[in-house]
C-alpha cells in the first residue's frame, strides 16, 4: 500500500513537471531585454493588442551586467537594446543576427540618416542594429548648491564639493570622465594614460558621495547631491521634476552614445522580434516612448510629431553636436582591454 | 521501517544534490581552472592582489565589529528574556522578529532613506536644531545595516541556550556563596556557550559575505569581498576568478567554524 502511494506521488510529480513544460511552449511571444525604465509600458500593451504577440519583458542596469547573461545563454532572449561598444563586442562574439530590413520597413524610413552614419562606427554597414535612443553623458548640477556654473569635468575634483558629487557606477563612464579631463581618448589603451586616469579617480573618491547608476536621477531631484554625472535623457526628466537642475555637456568633450535594437543569432522568435523592432520604429510609437522616457529619439518621424517647440529645440534632447569639440563614441576594447579596465576600476572601487 | 525512513529523506537528498552539491562542485571546477579549462591556482592566489586583499580585510573587520556589537546588544536582552515569565518573553520576541517578516532588501533600503543627507533622521535633527548625522555611504552605515539585519540571529540562539539553563544550578551556585558576578562568569556564561557559538556563526558568516548592504548603505564606495565576487560574475563575466575568490571566502568561513567548534569542545 505504501509503495503504491509512493508511485502515485512520483507519477503526479512527473505529470506536473511535464505540464509545466508544455505551458511555456507558447510560441507567439517575443522576449525583450531592455534597459530599466526605457520604454513606455503602454506601447508594449499596444504592440500586444495590434499583433497578438505576447511580450515577455526583462530589464538590465548596465551593458556589463547584460552581456554575461546573453553570452552564456543562460536566459533566452530575442530582442536586446545594448549600447554602441557593446553591440560591437556582441558582433565580434558572433551573438547577433544580420537583420532583414525588408521585414523592418519603418527602420530605414524613419530613423535619420545621421544616426545610421554614426552607427557605422560600431556596426559597419548597418547590418545588425537599429538605433532606438541616443544622447550624451554630461554633468547635472543644482544651481542653488554650487557657487559658479559647472562647465568642466575638472570641477568634479574641486574640494569644495566634497560629498556632493555623484559618479556613475559603471566602468566605462567613470573612466571616460577622468580620461576626458586629461584630454585623452575615452577608448585609450595606453597604459600610462590609464594609470593616470585611475589615480585621478582614486584621488576623487573622498569627494564622491556615492557611485550609483539609476539613482543619480532621484538623488538629484531630492537635492541629495549638488553635482552628478548623468545621461542626457535622464536630465530632461529631472529638470521637469526639479527646476534648479541644469545639464551641461562639459568643455573637455564627452561620450555620444547610441542604444540600438539587435536580434540575437539564436533568438527563438525571430519573426516576432522583427515585428517588435518595426513597431518601435513607427513614428507615433517612438514619440510616445520619447515623451515617456525623455531620451533623445533618432526617429525623424517622431521628431516631426513633437508639438512643443521648446522640446523640439531643446539643446539637451536634440543638441547640435557640431558645436562641441572632442565628442567620441565608445568602441569595444577587446577582451584584454575589457579586463584591463575592469582591473583598474576594481582598484579604484576597493581603495 | 528503516527503508521507509530513507524514502522520506529522498526529497531532501535530491534537493541537496541539485542545489548544494552540484553548485559546490561547479564553484570548485570554475575556481580551479582558467578560461581554457586548464587547472590553475591563479584564481585562488588572486586574493593576494592589493584590491582583493583590501576588500577581504575590510569585510573581516566590519563583520567582526558587527558580530561583537550584536553580541553585546543581544546577550543582556536574551538574559532578561530568559528570566521573564513565558508569556511576556514570547511577546517581546515577537516584537523582535516582527521586522523579519518584511523583506531584507526593503528594510535595508529603508535605512538608506532614513540616513540620507536629506533623509528622515536628518530632517528631524535639523528641525530640532541639532547637527546632521553624516554616516550614509561610510563603513559606519554598513556596520549599522549589518547589526540591524543580523541581530535577531544572535538573540534567538542566545535566548534558546539561556532559557535552557536549569534554574536550580543557579540557585545552587548562590547557595554555595557565589555572588551574582561569579554566578554569571562561572555558571551562566559557560552554559550558554553553544548559543554564543551558533549566534556568532549566524551573524559573522552572512556579514562576511554580504554585498547588498555595502552597495545600498555604502554607496558602492566601500567595496567588500562580496561585492568583488558579485562584480566578477555580473560585470566582468569572469566566473573563474569569482569562483576562486568564493573558495577563499569559504575557507575563511570553515576556519571560523573550526575555531568555534574547538572552543566549544574546550568549554565542555
Amino acid at each position: 500500500m505504501k509503495k503504491l502511494c509512493f508511485y502515485i506521488i512520483i507519477s503526479v510529480v512527473i505529470v506536473f513537471m511535464a505540464g509545466c513544460g508544455t505551458e511555456s511552449d507558447d510560441d507567439n511571444i517575443v522576449i525583450v531585454y531592455n534597459w530599466g525604465e526605457y520604454i513606455d509600458p503602454d506601447m508594449l500593451e499596444l504592440f500586444e493588442e495590434e499583433t497578438g504577440i505576447r511580450v515577455v519583458y526583462d530589464e538590465f542596469e548596465t551593458n556589463e551586467t547584460m552581456f554575461p547573461k546573453v553570452d552564456v545563454g543562460a536566459a533566452e532572449y530575442d530582442v536586446i537594446c545594448p549600447s554602441d561598444y557593446m553591440i560591437s563586442k556582441m558582433i565580434q562574439n558572433d551573438l547577433l543576427m544580420e537583420l532583414d530590413f525588408d521585414h523592418i520597413p519603418n527602420a530605414k524610413q524613419n530613423i535619420g540618416a545621421q544616426y545610421w552614419q554614426q552607427s557605422e562606427g560600431f556596426d559597419p554597414g548597418n547590418r545588425y542594429s537599429v538605433p532606438y535612443c541616443w544622447g550624451t553623458v554630461g554633468i547635472l548640477y543644482n544651481k542653488t548648491m554650487v557657487d559658479e556654473p559647472i562647465t568642466r569635468w575638472a570641477q568634479l575634483w574641486d574640494e569644495k564639493y566634497k560629498d556632493e558629487i555623484l559618479m556613475q557606477d559603471s566602468v566605462r563612464d567613470a573612466f571616460m570622465v577622468a580620461e576626458k579631463m586629461y584630454g585623452y581618448s575615452m577608448n585609450t589603451l595606453n597604459e600610462q594614460e590609464l594609470l593616470t586616469a585611475r589615480d585621478a579617480l582614486i584621488g576623487q573618491k573622498p569627494l564622491v558621495q556615492a557611485y550609483v547608476i539609476d539613482q543619480v536621477r532621484d538623488k538629484m531631484i531630492g537635492n541629495e547631491a549638488a553635482i552628478g554625472v548623468i545621461y542626457s535623457g535622464e536630465a530632461i526628466y529631472t529638470k521637469y521634476e526639479n527646476n534648479d537642475l541644469e545639464y551641461v555637456i562639459p568643455e573637455e568633450g564627452t561620450n555620444v552614445w547610441i542604444d540600438s535594437w539587435v536580434i540575437l543569432k539564436d533568438a527563438p522568435h525571430k519573426e516576432n522580434a522583427e515585428k517588435f523592432i518595426d513597431f518601435m520604429c513607427r513614428g507615433d510609437v517612438a514619440l510616445k516612448n520619447f515623451e515617456y522616457i525623455t531620451y533623445s529619439t533618432p526617429n525623424e518621424a517622431a521628431k516631426a510629431l513633437i508639438e512643443d517647440e521648446e522640446v523640439k529645440n531643446s539643446p539637451i534632447a536634440f543638441p547640435d553636436l557640431s558645436q562641441y569639440d572632442n565628442l567620441e563614441t565608445y568602441t569595444y576594447l577587446g577582451e584584454e582591454g575589457d579586463t584591463l579596465y575592469n582591473e583598474l576600476w576594481k582598484e579604484v572601487k576597493s581603495y | 521501517m528503516k527503508s521507509e525512513k530513507k524514502i522520506l529523506a529522498a526529497p531532501y537528498a535530491v534537493w541537496a544534490a541539485i542545489f548544494i552539491i552540484v553548485p559546490l562542485c561547479m564553484i570548485l571546477y570554475y575556481g580551479l581552472t582558467d578560461k581554457n579549462g586548464v587547472f590553475t591556482l591563479e584564481n585562488i592566489l588572486a586574493i593576494a592582489a592589493p584590491g582583493h586583499a583590501r576588500a577581504l580585510r575590510r569585510s573581516i573587520m566590519l563583520s567582526l565589529i558587527s558580530t561583537i556589537i550584536c553580541f553585546l546588544l543581544a546577550y543582556p536582552l536574551a538574559m532578561i528574556l530568559s528570566e521573564k515569565k513565558k508569556n511576556n518573553s514570547s511577546f517581546i520576541i515577537l516584537i523582535f522578529i516582527l521586522p523579519m517578516w518584511m523583506n531584507f532588501l526593503l528594510r535595508t533600503l529603508a535605512w538608506q532613506t532614513l540616513l540620507e543627507k536629506t533623509g528622515v533622521i536628518n530632517s528631524v535633527l535639523a528641525f530640532l536644531g541639532l547637527p546632521a548625522l553624516r554616516i550614509i555611504n561610510t563603513s559606519h552605515a554598513i556596520v549599522l545595516g549589518m547589526v540591524y539585519n543580523f541581530l535577531p540571529f544572535m538573540v534567538l540562539p542566545l535566548y534558546n541556550a539561556l532559557s535552557k539553563i536549569d534554574e536550580n544550578v543557579i540557585h545552587a551556585a548562590k547557595d554555595l556563596g557565589a555572588n551574582s558576578i561569579q554566578t554569571f562568569f562561572r555558571i551562566i556564561l559557560p552554559l550558554s556557550v553553544p548559543g554564543i557559538i551558533s549566534g556568532i556563526t549566524m551573524v559573522f558568516v552572512p556579514a562576511l559575505t554580504t554585498f547588498v548592504i555595502s552597495t545600498l548603505l555604502g554607496g558602492s564606495k566601500v567595496l567588500l569581498i562580496g561585492n568583488v565576487i558579485e562584480q566578477e560574475f555580473t560585470q566582468a563575466s569572469n566566473w573563474h576568478l569569482g569562483s576562486g575568490l568564493s573558495i577563499v571566502l569559504m575557507i575563511f568561513i570553515l576556519i571560523n567554524m573550526v575555531v568555534t567548534a574547538l572552543f566549544e569542545k574546550e568549554e565542555s
